[in-house]
């Protein structure tokens, strides 16, 4: 292609503290061209996204407008230039109504402020070209995830741009959905607008895509013509290793049941889940960003009240709404968020490993700090944790690290149910596959594994069974041989007949 | 699905958001009803309650604290809070004062103007703060809550002006009447129906809540967000000025300390008013409402003779009662939006 690129990335690095998440990556996206980032978590697509929307500026390297160096001072400038962005996570106002979300800052204004009836028709004339049934007046609390992410997709199509980003746009959405949004997608690149597809299915940048840029650890691998590779050679591109090599998973024989859930429900967030986790066993909890899966790993182990429904671990009946009795049954639960629920981020790391065995390290009332600290280093060891001090606070630890400490406070417990929420989120893939050898380890040891991923490699290559959610319900329950991309989408998507 | 079932279908739909509808106005609702039903007990007990010298009084009484309870909507509708107005208030009372005493021939729309000014000033300086320096809202008006108190109390240098040290024309603007209504009243109306159109059709009013609905969303959009959080908190200091000349009018004696303490009467005005104190919702008729219903039953207790020491009790009580019915409603629209969702989702 001989034009000139909207919008490229030249030689651009970007670090936060310690970490490199971008290093001189160059990015050009033509205009009529669907351009699809690939690379698995923490690979730096993210940062891509943040710096070509003006949120990151970038250390070094420039940012070409039509060939000409600028500066994006913030989202404002990068929107002037016609840049619109779907972000991963909904960046809604959830007091606000529907439209106004859409047209926040640019609202249509009559003579006497804004208008609201053309705001209202020109937001319900976004919805028919997205055939969504949305009203344009209800608020955005309480919208679904898939309801939220249309309504930013309307967002950024109500913006003309001409250069629309797409970070993980279809993540939440049902394969009905996913097709209407690229049906406008497509109509956008023949009308010359660029497109940059960031996605972790493989088939939509493959149906949507002209060309790829793949990212690992934060550098540029390769850039490719889509028609001239296959779903297997971007793979290897991305993980730039055998992916099997990645998830160490032992084969076990499940021993006892030991954590067994019946019939919970939650008023609105999940309906009638029930499930077995056996010793010696790691199953699976996959489904969509929403489908209830973190709710479900909260009410058993006793954050959130649950209004019917009973959990049993080893037998005895778990009393609800106590993460106390909880724990005193066996029952670990390594939350999702590491930094928010995990950690306390300005305390040592031997401080943090101590924290949920005070019991264990305690000297009549007071925590004996020998105790703790050989409890923690025992632990780093085990964990093959890479540190300088134990005395150092775990926010300079890596994020993997960080991952390793909150593992290590809870297995400092020896428990007898492990629940893992998105073990492997935003960690680095050596690290990845520290964790995954580590949890088949433990599962080999005897400890009932139940993981929340939304990661399906990591889903396939670690479960001995796979629980499938949609929307608050258990749809499927497929066994290893099963399990596979298309039958757990199916289940998570709420297409298949289950 | 028959065609019945899709009909109750979306009847339920409608009937979900007329609801949250409801709750979301049931608020400035629920303080008329308040204030009828405390009319009405109290001027049953004591008919002098309901005469026009009483209701003038209470009129005259909520306006000022209407009038800081608009501005600081503004500012708490951002996710911020502004401490620091009853201090603007005594400043700009005193320094306004002081003009009139030292200088009798000067133009009274000029003092009031600067009054205004010196308000917009101290409120740049909490905008910067909050805004610019990035100090939280809590800490950075306590600050200068003392700091402006403080110059205040050395520019006085415990001197006081009285109603005899300024002009007559001055004074009556704090107790003159147009049409039976006290003139403070009518500004703070007028101040509230500009405010309350600025933020609902105005996109800098919108982008106010937006700012305080998700403040990372609101960078995202593209809005200038510290632009707009130090108008708000510009907008808070003139209208504090503003209420400052109003203070001095009608009260005639201005020292140092006057309105000191004041600014908690204004955030309980605000929260009884349901805008909410982490930002987003609310509206500044409700918060004007609150002010009127605040003082009106310090009025109310008064005609029923409750002990001056109690009625603090009493307002405190208010207060709290005000914000838990505010949770209860917030966990029912919660509850309600879940459920609806799930109708929704099969």
């Amino acid at each position: 292609m001989d034009q000139t690129p909207v919008l490229s990335l030249s030689q651009v690095s970007k670090a936060f503290g310690a970490v490199r998440a971008v290093r001189e990556v160059s990015l050009e996206l033509f205009p009529g061209e669907a351009h699809a980032l690939a690379g698995e978590n923490g690979a730096g697509k993210s940062t891509i996204v943040k710096i070509l929307s003006g949120v990151h500026r970038p250390d070094s390297g420039r940012i070409l407008l039509d060939g000409e160096p600028v500066e994006f001072g913030g989202p404002a400038d990068a929107q002037r230039a016609g840049v619109a962005v779907i972000y991963q996570e909904p960046t809604l106002f959830p007091d606000l109504s529907v439209m106004e979300n859409i047209f926040m800052g640019r609202q249509p204004r009559a003579r006497l402020g804004i208008d609201r009836r053309a705001m209202r028709s020109a937001a319900a004339e976004l919805f028919t070209r997205l055939g969504v049934h949305l009203d344009p007046d209800q608020p955005a609390r309480g919208l679904s995830i898939a309801d939220q992410q249309l309504v930013e997709i309307a967002k950024a199509l109500s913006r003309q741009a001409r250069v629309l980003i797409m970070d993980e746009p279809t993540a939440a959405l049902s394969g009905q959905e996913v097709a209407r949004l690229f049906g406008v997608a497509k109509a956008l690149r023949e009308q010359g607008c660029a497109l940059l597809f960031v996605s972790h299915r493989l088939e939509e940048m493959f149906e949507l895509c002209q060309r790829v840029t793949t990212l690992r650890d934060g550098a540029l691998v390769a850039v490719d013509q889509i028609a001239g590779i296959t779903p297997d050679d971007l793979v290897r591109r991305m993980v730039g290793r055998e992916l099997e090599a990645l998830f160490p998973k032992q084969e076990t024989d499940a021993g006892e049941v030991a954590l067994k859930v019946r019939r919970l429900t939650r008023e609105g967030v999940f309906t009638d889940v029930s499930f077995d986790v056996r010793r010696g066993e790691i199953v699976a909890l996959a489904g969509l960003v929403g489908a209830g899966r973190s709710e479900v790993a909260r009410a058993v182990f006793g954050i959130d009240r649950w209004d019917a429904g009973s959990v049993e671990v080893d037998g005895r009946r778990l009393r609800p709404a106590s993460p106390t009795a909880a724990m005193a049954a066996g029952l670990a639960l390594v939350p999702e968020d590491r930094r928010q629920q995990g950690l306390v981020m300005d305390l040592s790391i031997e401080r943090n490993i101590g924290l949920a065995g005070l019991a264990a390290v305690r000297r009549g009332p007071l925590v004996s700090r020998p105790a703790e600290r050989a409890l923690a280093r025992d632990w780093a060891v085990r964990l093959r944790l890479k540190f300088v001090r134990l005395t150092d606070p775990v926010n300079v630890l890596s994020g993997g690290n960080q991952q390793k400490v909150v593992l290590a406070k809870w297995l400092a417990r020896r428990p007898s149910v492990l629940i893992v929420d998105e073990p492997t989120r935003g960690i680095d893939v050596g690290t990845k596959a520290e964790v995954h050898r580590l949890l088949s380890e433990l599962a080999g040891s005897g400890v009932a594994v139940l993981m929340i991923s939304s990661e399906l490699p990591e889903v396939l290559g670690m479960a001995d069974r796979v629980l499938v959610m949609h929307e608050g319900r258990l749809v499927a329950e497929l066994d290893r041989a099963d399990a596979t991309e298309e039958s757990v989408m199916a289940a998570a998507t709420g297409r298949s007949a289950a | 699905m028959t065609a019945t079932a899709t009909r109750t279908e979306a009847g339920r739909r409608n009937g979900g958001r007329r609801l949250v509808d409801r709750v979301a106005r049931v608020r400035e609702l629920g303080i008329v009803v308040a204030l009828g039903v405390l009319f009405g007990v109290t001027g049953a007990a004591n008919p002098g309650f309901l005469t026009y010298a009483s209701l003038r009084d209470i009129l005259l009484n909520s306006a000022i604290v209407a009038l800081l309870a608009v501005g600081q909507t503004l500012v708490v509708i951002t996710r911020n809070v502004d401490l620091s107005v009853s201090s603007v208030v005594g400043l700009s009372a005193f320094g306004g004062a002081l003009v009139l005493a030292d200088n009798p021939g000067v133009p009274i729309p000029l003092v009031i103007a600067g009054c205004v000014v010196l308000g917009a000033a101290c409120g740049a300086v909490n905008g910067l703060l909050v805004g610019v320096a990035k100090v939280p809202a809590l800490v950075a008006t306590l600050g200068t809550l003392y700091a402006f108190r403080g110059i205040d109390y050395a520019w006085a240098g415990g001197r006081q002006v009285n109603a005899a040290d300024m002009p007559e024309g001055f004074l009556a603007l704090g107790t003159r009447s147009v049409l039976g209504v006290p003139l403070p009243a009518l500004v703070a109306l007028a101040v509230l129906l500009v405010a309350g159109w600025m933020l609902g059709n105005l996109r800098a009013g919108r982008e106010l809540y937006a700012i305080g609905s998700n403040p990372e969303a609101a960078v995202l959009a593209g809005i200038r967000v510290r632009r707009r959080i130090v108008a708000a908190f510009v907008a808070n200091g003139a209208l504090a000025g503003l209420a400052g000349v109003m203070w001095a009018a009608r009260f005639g004696t201005v020292d140092a300390t006057v309105a000191t303490g004041k600014e908690l009467d204004v955030i309980a005005a605000v929260v009884v008013g349901g805008v909410a104190i982490f930002g987003g919702s609310g509206t500044v008729y409700g918060a004007a409402l609150g002010a009127l219903l605040l003082s009106t039953i310090t009025s109310a207790l008064a005609v029923l003779r409750v002990d001056a020491l109690a009625q603090t009790a009493i307002n405190g009580a208010l207060l709290i009662a005000a914000i838990v019915l505010d949770r209860l409603l917030a966990l029912r629209v919660a509850a309600a939006l879940r459920r609806r969702r799930f109708r929704d989702a099969r």
